[in-house]
């Protein structure tokens, strides 16, 4: 059970990504952004949450064009799975692989402060672990975290059965108080709250613990 | 050769920073202002033989992200 985390230069969330996966059984491999190429094996691949490029142009737009992200492209096309939060979700938009972009909060401010989150699909390996309807706390932090996607998309979201989370309360103007969504094979999953943050009890809350655990149960069967 | 790029987020698409302009202004006393869109310039300097078609390939895949942006070159 192989996870590859992606640190690029202004990456923050980096080792407690590492650290969450690390709990939940995986070996984690740290990747640098100018590498070409994930470690052979790699079953899952990180993009954590930061500030990439100390978010010059746009939120993960320089990042998107780093070498990394071709292999990480790659590995996605290939059926591969992926978890992107906070700037690693506006880098997954930025690269394509998941639809939709990432606007800056409609109140203009930088927001912290750990939030309920509607978990609306059981239907995938990442939230296998929840039953749709559970209100979960997880973190948020972030000053561009407004979801934003056309109509087509967003129907195609909804009737795909692709948002993963919701906001309880909407704190920063995403379209459909959407909070997370999946790729189209259910596989890739973007979302801007922290998981990855309430993984330690220690830290206020465990409740991202079982995104981590839902994913291991399926690595360890594969 | 020099190229401007106007990037401007799509109609339709919430400018929150033009909206707090708009908001100052209308504070400040101009209550002239309907509306604010605020946008980004973006000057590059072309090497000879660099073409207007190289500048679109770089807004299409870098300089603007066309789900919530528009852009429009200026050659210099």
């Amino acid at each position: 059970m192989r996870a590859a985390v992606i640190v690029f230069p202004g990456s923050n969330c980096d080792r407690d990504l590492a650290v969450a996966f690390e709990q939940a059984g995986f070996k984690v491999d740290m990747v640098w952004h100018k590498d070409a190429a994930l470690p052979e094996g790699v079953d899952i691949v990180g993009v954590p949450g930061g500030f990439s490029y100390g978010d010059y142009l746009r939120c993960g737009a320089i990042a998107a064009q780093s070498p990394i992200c071709k292999a990480v492209i790659e590995h996605t096309e290939r059926g591969g799975y992926a978890v992107g939060i906070c700037n690693g979700f506006q880098v997954l938009t930025e690269t394509g692989i998941l639809p939709g972009a990432l606007l800056r909060n409609a109140g203009l401010k930088y927001i912290c402060k750990t939030v309920g989150l509607k978990v609306e699909t059981s239907d995938s390996v990442f939230t296998g672990g929840y039953n749709a309807g559970d209100v979960i706390g997880i973190p948020i932090a972030h000053h561009d975290g407004n979801y934003f996607a056309d109509d087509e998309t967003l129907s195609a979201l909804k009737d795909q059965d692709r948002i993963a989370f919701t906001y309880a309360e909407n704190p920063n103007g995403s379209v459909g108080d959407i909070a997370g969504i999946l790729s189209e094979n259910r596989r890739v999953l973007g979302m801007m709250p922290h998981p990855e943050r309430a993984a330690d009890e220690g830290h206020g809350g465990t409740d991202g613990v079982a995104l981590f655990r839902a994913l291991s149960g399926v690595f360890e069967v594969a | 050769m020099k190229a401007r790029v106007h990037v401007m987020l799509k109609n339709g698409v919430l400018d929150p920073q033009g909206e707090a302009v708009r908001h100052a202004l209308g504070a400040m006393g101009f209550d002239q202002v309907e509306g604010v869109r605020q946008g980004k310039v973006i000057d590059l300097e072309l090497a000879d033989g660099a073409t207007e078609a190289d500048v679109t390939k770089m807004c299409e895949k870098l300089l603007a992200n066309t789900v919530i942006e528009r852009y429009e070159i200026e050659l210099v």
